[in-house]
């Protein structure tokens, strides 16, 4: 265990630095953001002094240097346009999209992990063929449309919810948060429901495969013919080996939910991270980019650790070792 | 004596889009307490589909269409769904073919074996693991309790083999139904596995009904022996009748067909043709095609004969060579 989460930790270190270096140059050919920052009507000298202030002058492997010092000190840059510091720029935002997607997730798993087992368990009947007509739309209508279909009947034509923007911000547990207030989840409900449809899809399409698979296992057989009901066979039985697929891609939609939920947030108007890097790119933001995206593997790389421990928590056959 | 597993005019079928598809067509037997009845035949021959009619476990499109299934004089056939469930694992319990597949593995052989006493018999977990202890010492596994802790892939095959054995005794049923379970191992652990189920069979009074395609192993270890063919019974006997004095062209083919009964240096004689499709079988006699002695009556008439307790599905059965 303590061999597996060293290799882990320095194959990690290895994909940061990696990511890094990409990140530099791709963002170094985007192009040069002073021409967006500064009025186009500043002269030479403050254009100038402008650019050796950030120190854009500089070659790139000589920023790069620079950019790996500053991180070394736990600096990660200060925003261009805002002219703050990007870690506490990304934190300001984290919380509105970490309760969405939390949100959003619980919705997907909710619903969809006991409909795709039901659609598995009865798969020729007529709800299960409802529940997979409808994981189709789920993953297959775009988010944006379904959004602004949402915003059009519940909040123009109902109105019965506001049509964007984070509510109120109250405190569970000293945490500052919008799931405290009822004014906050009528504005978080809109966006995770719309959030939560793909991966409720998924989920769904996932758990039946599963579910259609087990049944014919002879495993399932035996516990038939050891006279277990089949409420006991599904929960005892099979959904501890088809949870290990499930538990993959729920992860790796965790983390990219988190990280990339910019459509919704910007047909919501909802002020997270997603939309935060959207207007980054949008404005050139380099130290925003680049850290955010690094922020990005690094929780992509601590999702996939927690996955591969649940796994070997779920599958005896998997023992968690270093090395080949 | 009241049979343990009384099987009557058992039929089951299977709907397709051609219609319906007979698998067990008919089938009568019974095995009496502490005896072994092996079922013979080759794949496809219905043997197995017999043996899930019996416990009950058909699924659509596959449907039971008549019959009668009596364990100890009562009738699964008669019961709800729900009591048929109660009876599956306590008074009629099957094993598998292969010992790789049967167990789950992500539980501990402990808590699956503990799941199928708790779902019979209000006991604590501890007292349920107590029971699969002890019927792991029953079928020959040294250090059960050490077992119970393992998982299947902990196990060698054979030592699976004997998990599914003792998980299918916990309730100490009537009878026992095993679906080839020696096929997938080798042959000495198989040799350990029918000395014990002999030994089980004399020691409990459990009937077993040891379904296969191996006649060697059916003749050393059955009291009695059914062979299958296209669905149908087309023999049955007790072993030493069977076995020597065959009396069905079709079980004739077969005991010739098994290398170690054979002369060395002599061809192997075979059977000509193969198992028929059970969509597509011929009129009259389902063997006919493959028959030496078929003839005109063989093609216009479905055989039914029987001679007391031996049954012989034929027109022309063999004379009973002395």
């Amino acid at each position: 265990m303590f061999g597996f989460l060293a290799q882990r930790l320095f194959q990690a270190i290895i994909v940061v630095f990696a990511m890094s270096i990409i990140v530099f140059v791709g963002v170094y050919a985007i192009g040069n953001p002073i021409d967006v920052l500064i009025d186009p009507g500043a002269t030479a000298e403050i254009r100038d002094n402008l650019i050796r202030q950030y120190g854009l002058d500089q070659p790139l492997w000589r920023q790069y240097l620079t950019f790996l010092g500053n991180v070394a000190q736990g600096d990660l840059g200060k925003s261009m346009v805002y002219n703050i510091s990007v870690v506490d720029l990304v934190f300001s935002r984290l919380p509105a999209t970490l309760e969405l997607v939390l949100v959003s997730v619980v919705i997907a798993t909710v619903i969809g992990i006991p409909a795709g087992l039901y659609a598995g368990y009865r798969p020729n009947g007529i709800a299960a063929k409802a529940i997979m007509a409808l994981s189709v739309l789920g993953f297959s209508v775009p988010t944006f449309w379904i959004g602004m279909l949402l915003i059009m009947l519940f909040a123009v034509n109902l109105g019965w919810l506001p049509s964007g923007g984070r509510g109120e911000v109250g405190t569970i547990f000293g945490i500052p948060t919008s799931l405290a207030t009822a004014n906050g989840w009528s504005h978080v409900i809109m966006p995770a429901i719309n959030l939560s449809l793909f991966k409720m899809g998924l989920l769904i399409r996932l758990s039946r495969a599963g579910m259609v698979e087990a049944m014919n296992t002879d495993y399932v057989k035996f516990a038939r013919a050891q006279g277990l009901p089949d409420g006991q066979i599904v929960f005892r039985h099979i959904l501890r080996n088809i949870s290990i697929p499930i538990v993959t891609v729920f992860g790796l939609e965790l983390g990219s939910t988190l990280a990339f939920a910019v459509v919704t947030e910007s047909v919501f108007t909802w002020p997270g991270v997603g939309k935060l890097i959207i207007d980054s790119i949008l404005q050139l933001d380099r130290p925003v980019m680049v850290s955010y995206l690094i922020m990005v593997v690094i929780l992509f790389v601590q999702i996939n650790l927690s996955v591969d421990i649940v796994y070997a928590r779920l599958d005896p056959r998997v023992r968690l070792k270093g090395g080949k | 004596m009241i049979p343990a597993l009384e099987v009557r005019g058992l039929t089951t079928r299977f709907a397709t889009r051609k219609g319906y598809v007979t698998a067990v067509n008919n089938v009568s037997f019974s095995v009496a307490p502490g005896r072994i009845m092996g079922l013979v035949g080759e794949s496809g021959s219905g043997k197995s589909v017999t043996a899930f009619s019996i416990m009950g476990l058909i699924d659509a499109p596959g449907e039971i269409s008549a019959g009668s299934v009596r364990i100890e004089g009562e009738d699964m056939r008669q019961m709800t769904p729900e009591a048929q469930r109660k009876m599956r694992g306590r008074r009629v319990s099957m094993v598998f073919q292969d010992p790789m597949m049967t167990l789950n593995p992500v539980l501990r052989v402990g808590d699956q074996m503990a799941m199928a006493v708790q779902v019979h018999d209000r006991v604590s977990k501890k007292a349920a693991w107590e029971r699969a202890r002890d019927a792991l010492d029953i079928v020959g596994i040294p250090a059960p309790t050490e077992r119970l802790q393992a998982y299947p892939h902990q196990l060698s095959g054979g030592m699976r083999q004997r998990v599914a054995i003792a998980t299918a005794l916990l309730h100490r049923p009537a009878v026992i139904l095993a679906d080839e379970p020696t096929t997938a191992l080798d042959v000495s652990i198989q040799g350990q596995i029918l000395a014990e189920v002999r030994r089980l069979a004399d020691d409990t009074g459990t009937a077993i009904v040891w379904v296969t395609h191996d006649l060697a192993v059916v003749s050393s270890l059955a009291d009695d022996i059914c062979v299958m063919y296209a669905g149908c019974i087309v023999e049955r006997g007790t072993a030493d009748q069977v076995i020597n004095h065959p009396c069905h062209p079709y079980t004739h083919g077969l005991i010739q067909s098994v290398p170690s009964l054979h002369e060395p240096g002599r061809k192997l004689p075979q059977i000509p043709g193969s198992t028929p499709q059970l969509s597509q079988l011929p009129s009259g006699c389902a063997f006919r095609n493959r028959c030496a002695h078929a003839t005109d009556l063989c093609r216009t008439d479905p055989p039914d004969a029987a001679r007391g307790e031996r049954r012989v599905l034929c027109h022309h059965p063999l004379e009973e060579e002395a």
